[in-house]
């Protein structure tokens, strides 16, 4: 089968759902004739035209709540954060208008909407450009949030994301753009739910994003030491699929949660304490986290490689675990 | 006839949403008194020729965002006032299932968006609205009510400037009844009329009496033209006064009484009244038309009363929209 990056995996995505559908259109910066600071929307503008792809102002707040506003009024807008760290100047559209809107209407209105953006350090954009935000969105009902880990999940994801009737931020990590897998040219959906990406008896990894390859990779290593991993990959913060991350507990009996985020209240925490909820009398040792310190994301690349964990951190996580 | 062009019909026809509204309102008061209300109920009384105004240019196919202050907007849009106390009240058959409150009603089958209870936050999203309007080519317009408060946000400035770019149909009203909450004007806004922001946004933008119901129905019927004609965005700052607090039970310690006293005088439904007196409309008239909207208002209120409080085994429905949208998808070959 051929092998495409995620780059050409969203954009072909994006290029399936415009081709399929008129209410869709997108707006953001940079995004028609440049394709996006994020290099996924190239050559959309030029086979749909100007306007469905719409370069706007620097203006992240009309960004969002113009998406708001258009998906209210049924259309469906794929709007973009350049970075997922933008969400700083556009936080009220996101928290008080795009997640609490429908309920608060009594369930009056639908918001489909996808708010694209990208996550994740270790390309040396500093502190402001690599941040890992899920887990502050993870915390306000009302948004679907979805985070894929390669080409294949970001096509089906972000098809699937598209046809959902709720606002959601889909979140690409930077770091895999050009990383290929193989996708199959057929049009598919992935929807929310866990993917086992390893399957193993000994311990659970419960993981996401661009964690699950650095997952995979402390696997191989703790495989030729006879340790046997599974590695279960969320892809979707909310919906939650809890149940394939607690039956995959239930059988290993030991699980470590790992993400990019700073450990400290980071969505780890939440994946850890349902794990301790739902599975207690299966475990065998606590639930260990892997995340990032407490700090910015710093700059300088030994620091940045220092901050951001990696298979040695996770090896190193899984050791305790079984110890 | 004196009335430019608005005919006598329609001048009483005004009066009677005028004073539905300030009756509305009235009795909103009466029910926070009581404690039926539960929290702030922030009214509209003294702004009421802005919103029946407006309306009197807007055809069905046109949309409204609304503010925390948003009942006027709701009652001249055609909203149900039972519905409206009932949501005020927190039963279920309030506009939003008792889940909104006073400041989130909103009726998509009226055009009505929604009313927004952050400062400036339903701008963008009726930004949005209009701009669904241009892509779908669609006849209507967008109004965006907002306040003096409102111009100073971010999302005012940012949304001005998308609106014109994009030539989108949307007229921003804005309500500058001189205070954000305690504050006036004069200390939060740098510029002499907020209506001159027009100018750095590169459309037409007017000062407007907003007491006075032919100057708003005049200036705003040429607005939506404008808006319409697809030539793109237009700045309305009505000057008006809210005559309440800003909520019941504010104490208005930052203003005077004989500046709320001067203000009663350019009431506009006082207002109003005299212009039907100059049209051959007696008092008793007008009074009759008055006493009989209190009535029907009243009785709005208690049958919202007596609607059903809210069934905690609903709490959690209405976050997700259950259902994806029926795509079928399309292969895109490559060209």
């Amino acid at each position: 089968m051929r092998k495409i990056s995620m780059r050409q995996a969203v954009n072909e995505a994006l290029h399936i759902a415009f081709n399929s559908d008129d209410r869709i259109f997108t707006m953001g910066e940079d995004i028609a004739v440049y394709g996006g600071q994020l290099r996924c929307s190239y050559d959309l503008v030029e086979n749909f035209g100007e306007e469905r792809v719409m370069d706007t102002p620097i203006s992240e707040t009309v960004i969002v709540g113009a998406g708001i506003g258009a998906a209210i009024m049924g259309l469906r807008p794929i709007v973009e954060l350049s970075y997922i760290d933008f969400i700083g100047v556009c936080f009220d559209q996101i928290l008080n208008q795009m997640a609490k809107l429908r309920y608060m209407y009594g369930g009056n209105i639908s918001i489909p909407m996808v708010v694209r953006t990208q996550c994740g350090a270790g390309l040396g954009n500093g502190a402001q450009h690599s941040q890992s935000l899920e887990g502050i969105l993870a915390n306000v009902p009302g948004i679907r949030i979805v985070i894929p880990s390669n080409a294949y999940d970001a096509k089906g994801l972000l098809l699937h994301a598209i046809r959902d009737n709720n606002p959601v931020i889909f979140i690409e990590h930077k770091a895999l753009y050009k990383r290929k897998c193989e996708v199959p040219d057929e049009i598919f959906e992935c929807d929310y739910t866990c993917d086992i990406k390893r399957e193993g008896k000994d311990l659970t990894i419960v993981t996401y994003s661009a964690m699950v390859d650095q997952s995979l990779q402390a696997a191989e290593d703790l495989q030729a030491e006879g340790i046997d991993v599974e590695v279960v990959d969320i892809r979707s913060i909310e919906p939650l699929d809890t149940e394939t991350i607690i039956r995959s507990v239930r059988k290993t009996g030991h699980a470590v949660v790992v993400h990019e985020a700073c450990k400290k209240a980071g969505f780890g925490a939440e994946l850890a304490a349902q794990i301790q909820e739902f599975a207690f009398s299966e475990l065998k040792k606590p639930v260990l986290r892997v995340g990032a310190p407490n700090i910015p994301v710093p700059f300088a690349p030994n620091l940045e490689k220092a901050f951001v964990p990696d298979k040695e951190n996770i090896k190193a996580a899984v050791y305790d675990c079984l110890k | 006839m004196e009335t430019g062009s608005l005919t006598k019909e329609q001048l009483l026809d005004m009066y009677s949403k005028m004073v539905k509204i300030r009756e509305f309102e009235n009795q909103a008061i009466e029910l926070a008194k009581m404690n039926l209300t539960r929290a702030a109920v922030h009214t509209y009384n003294g702004e009421e020729a802005i919103a029946v105004g407006v309306y009197a240019s807007l055809t069905e196919k046109d949309c409204i965002s609304s503010t925390h202050r948003g009942h006027g907007h709701c009652i001249a849009k055609g909203a149900d006032p039972v519905r409206m106390f009932a949501e005020l009240m927190a039963r279920e058959n309030g506009y939003c299932k008792g889940k909104g409150g006073s400041m989130h009603i909103a009726d998509q089958k009226i055009g009505i968006l929604g009313a927004n209870g952050i400062v400036g936050g339903g701008i963008p999203i009726a930004t949005g609205a209009a701009l669904a309007m241009r892509l779908q080519k669609e006849e209507g317009i967008v109004v965006c009510f907002f306040g003096d408060g409102a111009s100073n946000e971010g999302s005012f400035h940012e949304s001005l400037n998308f609106a014109s770019i994009f030539k989108l149909p949307i007229v921003f009203v804005c309500e500058n009844n001189q205070y954000g909450i305690s504050t006036h004007v004069s200390k939060s806004t740098s510029a002499e009329h907020i209506s001159d922001r027009a100018i750095g946004y590169h459309m037409p933008g007017r000062t407007v009496d907003g007491n006075d119901i032919k100057a708003v129905y005049k200036e705003f019927a040429e607005a939506a033209e404008y808006a319409r004609a697809g030539k793109g965005p237009v700045l309305l700052e009505m000057e008006t006064y809210r005559l309440s607090g800003h909520y019941y039970g504010d104490n208005e310690n930052y203003r005077t009484r004989e500046e709320v006293t001067s203000w009663r005088l350019k009431d506009p439904i006082k207002r109003c009244r005299e212009y039907l007196s100059e049209e051959g409309v007696d008092q008793e008239q007008m009074d009759a038309m008055s006493r009989k909207i209190k009535e029907e208002i009243l009785a709005a209120s208690a049958e919202a009363e007596r609607g059903p409080i809210p069934d905690p085994a609903n709490l959690e429905d209405d976050l997700y929209d259950d259902s994806f949208a029926e795509i079928k998808w399309k292969p895109w070959i490559k060209q």
